[in-house]
């Protein structure tokens, strides 16, 4: 009887927990899963998909062969390999102005809100005013720095030489005060009898920072360096409304080559492969991140 | 003590004046907004307007079809939030506090699509989207990002700090599992929601990429795509582009201002990234 009714419970726990997981699972499987099998599935033809599922042509490897002669591809390639920069420069900056918001300051938490303030805006809005300010002649940064005696400022991201600089700047910018939130709640976690051993010794600021601070921070500094190497990959909203790729493919990227391809030029089998290359990227990173988590963080 | 106190001073100062020039572009933005268009690149820059012109231009800016994108905004952000929270929290709560069989193997399933990048899988979506009618319509926008795993893990996280015995003695009064999660856990979690409500109003708010690919027709369009429609036909309007990013951006900075405490913590602790 007992052994009865523990099975009746079991039972419908089962029931109730699949029914609770359903909604995220099927969603997931629907949205997520089957279109990724879809992109591998599609990367191995040529195909528009206005001419619907009879224009499929299985064309085997032509699309990545054709990845690596195609100029704007390899561009972009090597514009997002260069995008990476910004991720050591963004965590190097985050870190000091983390270290003295959280012990130098008063009005600790304006000052999160203040570096915070570009990560909740919208990305379109942002870019908007940067377009203005970088404007080549009237905007308020050439006229700032011809004021300074510099008769020709750089035209910034109207030139083919500064713009990706520019972007990577506005990206800076906008990523700082989230890599200085994490860091804050990372020293906030360091052991503060570390310091004061420290003090005890008589260590002075920079050897408790590069012997206590940076080694304890490490796992933090870490998550920081993957996540931003991977979301570096993804960078698209910035550049399709500043700079679409231009000037002459300066400053495109793999996710608006994939955008550009797909739903400008519909070629769906070629997009497909830009998909499967920027998820194998993700899958390195990740494979990478795993294998050096052991070497590199002092727990 | 007194150096002490005359240190923290200093690095209050140089770091408010840091904290100036890093918000300078904001404070151009809402200065430009402000401003007659004859003044916008008067130099040296005039922080406060000679000339006020704040009412004119924001009149002007939302005189045309703004309000509808706002509008279209308002409605997909509060859609897909709170379908969003809902589904997160149901799975979070499935993951944590029922058991089933096949509950680990799921959840690596969930852990492994976390690490495919959204935009490996958009060509395939917009094809199914397409198939289904849904290409260009309010509900694909919401459905495309109303299933969220960072949601799931963040919540499964406090679900699992929600004590046993409270939802066992629920069950032992008759209590069904969906009302126990109802009534005990998730009120007991509610700070937590609250603070993934905030993020994901944000994210949701600021999502430019699958507006930009789903909907086409201009009186559906979301406020991101509505300020880059205004930037084309105003594009050299500068005090009008202003009012029109700065009116975008005001939603945000109230649910910032009002719960600051719970993102800046929300994100502290998961380390979320949209």
């Amino acid at each position: 009887m007992i052994r009865k009714f523990h099975l009746k419970m079991d039972t419908r726990e089962a029931i109730a927990g699949y029914l609770f997981v359903a909604p995220l699972m099927l969603g997931l499987i629907i949205l997520t899963l089957i279109p990724v099998l879809g992109s591998l599935l599609l990367s191995f033809t040529d195909w528009n998909f206005v001419a619907g599922l009879g224009g499929i042509r299985f064309a085997g490897m032509d699309n990545f062969i054709r990845l690596f002669h195609d100029d704007a591809f390899m561009k972009s390639l090597l514009n997002n390999l260069l995008f990476i920069i910004t991720v050591p420069v963004t965590i190097i900056v985050a870190l000091l102005l983390a270290i003295l918001i959280d012990k130098q300051v008063f009005l600790k938490d304006l000052f999160k809100v203040i570096y915070f303030l570009p990560y909740i805006s919208s990305v379109v809005a942002i870019a908007m005013v940067w377009q203005v300010m970088f404007h080549p002649s009237l905007g308020p940064v050439n006229q700032f720095l011809m004021s300074l005696g510099w008769s020709n400022p750089p035209k910034w991201l109207a030139d083919i030489h500064y713009a990706l600089p520019s972007l990577m700047l506005i990206q800076i910018w906008i990523q700082l005060g989230y890599n200085i939130i994490i860091f804050i709640a990372g020293l906030q976690s360091i052991p503060k009898d570390l310091y004061e051993a420290a003090d005890i010794d008589g260590a002075n600021s920079w050897r408790k920072f590069r012997n206590i601070t940076v080694p304890c921070i490490s796992p933090t500094t870490f998550f920081l360096l993957v996540t931003g190497v991977i979301g570096s990959f993804k960078i698209f909203d910035l550049i399709q409304v500043l700079t679409q790729g231009g000037p002459a493919n300066s400053t495109t990227v793999i996710v608006y080559e994939l955008y550009d391809t797909a739903f400008n030029q519909l070629k769906t089998g070629y997009a497909s492969s830009m998909a499967l290359v920027l998820f194998l990227i993700c899958l390195i990173i990740t494979a990478l991140q795993m294998l050096a988590q052991k070497k590199w963080v002092n727990y | 003590m007194r150096k002490e106190l005359l240190s923290r001073t200093f690095w209050t100062i140089a770091m408010g004046l840091l904290g100036i020039a890093f918000l300078l572009p904001f404070l151009w933005m809402l200065s430009t907004s402000f401003k007659l268009e004859k003044d916008v690149f008067n130099f040296p820059i005039q922080w406060l307007p000679q000339q006020w012109n704040l009412i004119e231009n924001y009149k002007q800016v939302w005189s045309g079809d703004f309000a509808r994108y706002y509008g279209n905004s308002i409605y997909i952000t509060l859609a897909t939030t709170i379908i969003n929270v809902l589904i997160c929290a149901l799975a979070a709560y499935g993951f944590s506090k029922l058991r089933f069989p096949g509950r680990d193997a799921m959840f690596v399933v969930v852990l492994a699509l976390y690490m495919v990048p959204p935009q490996a899988s958009l060509v395939p979506q917009f094809l199914l989207f397409n198939w289904l009618n849904l290409i260009d319509t309010h509900i694909g926008l919401i459905l495309i990002n109303s299933f969220s795993i960072i949601g799931a893990f963040m919540l499964k996280q406090f679900f699992m700090g929600v004590n046993n015995e409270y939802l066992e003695s629920a069950r032992m009064d008759g209590a069904g599992h969906f009302r126990s999660f109802l009534q005990i856990a998730f009120p007991l979690i509610r700070p937590a929601v609250a603070t993934y409500a905030i993020l994901r109003f944000i994210w949701t708010w600021n999502d430019y990429q699958y507006p930009l690919i789903f909907l086409k027709s201009k009186e559906l369009f979301t406020i991101q795509l509505g300020i880059r429609l205004f930037g084309d036909q105003y594009g050299d309007v500068y005090s009008l582009m202003m009012a029109g990013a700065v009116s975008a951006i005001l939603p945000l900075l109230i649910i910032f201002a009002l719960g600051q405490k719970q993102v800046i913590e929300g994100i502290a602790l998961g380390g979320v990234k949209g």
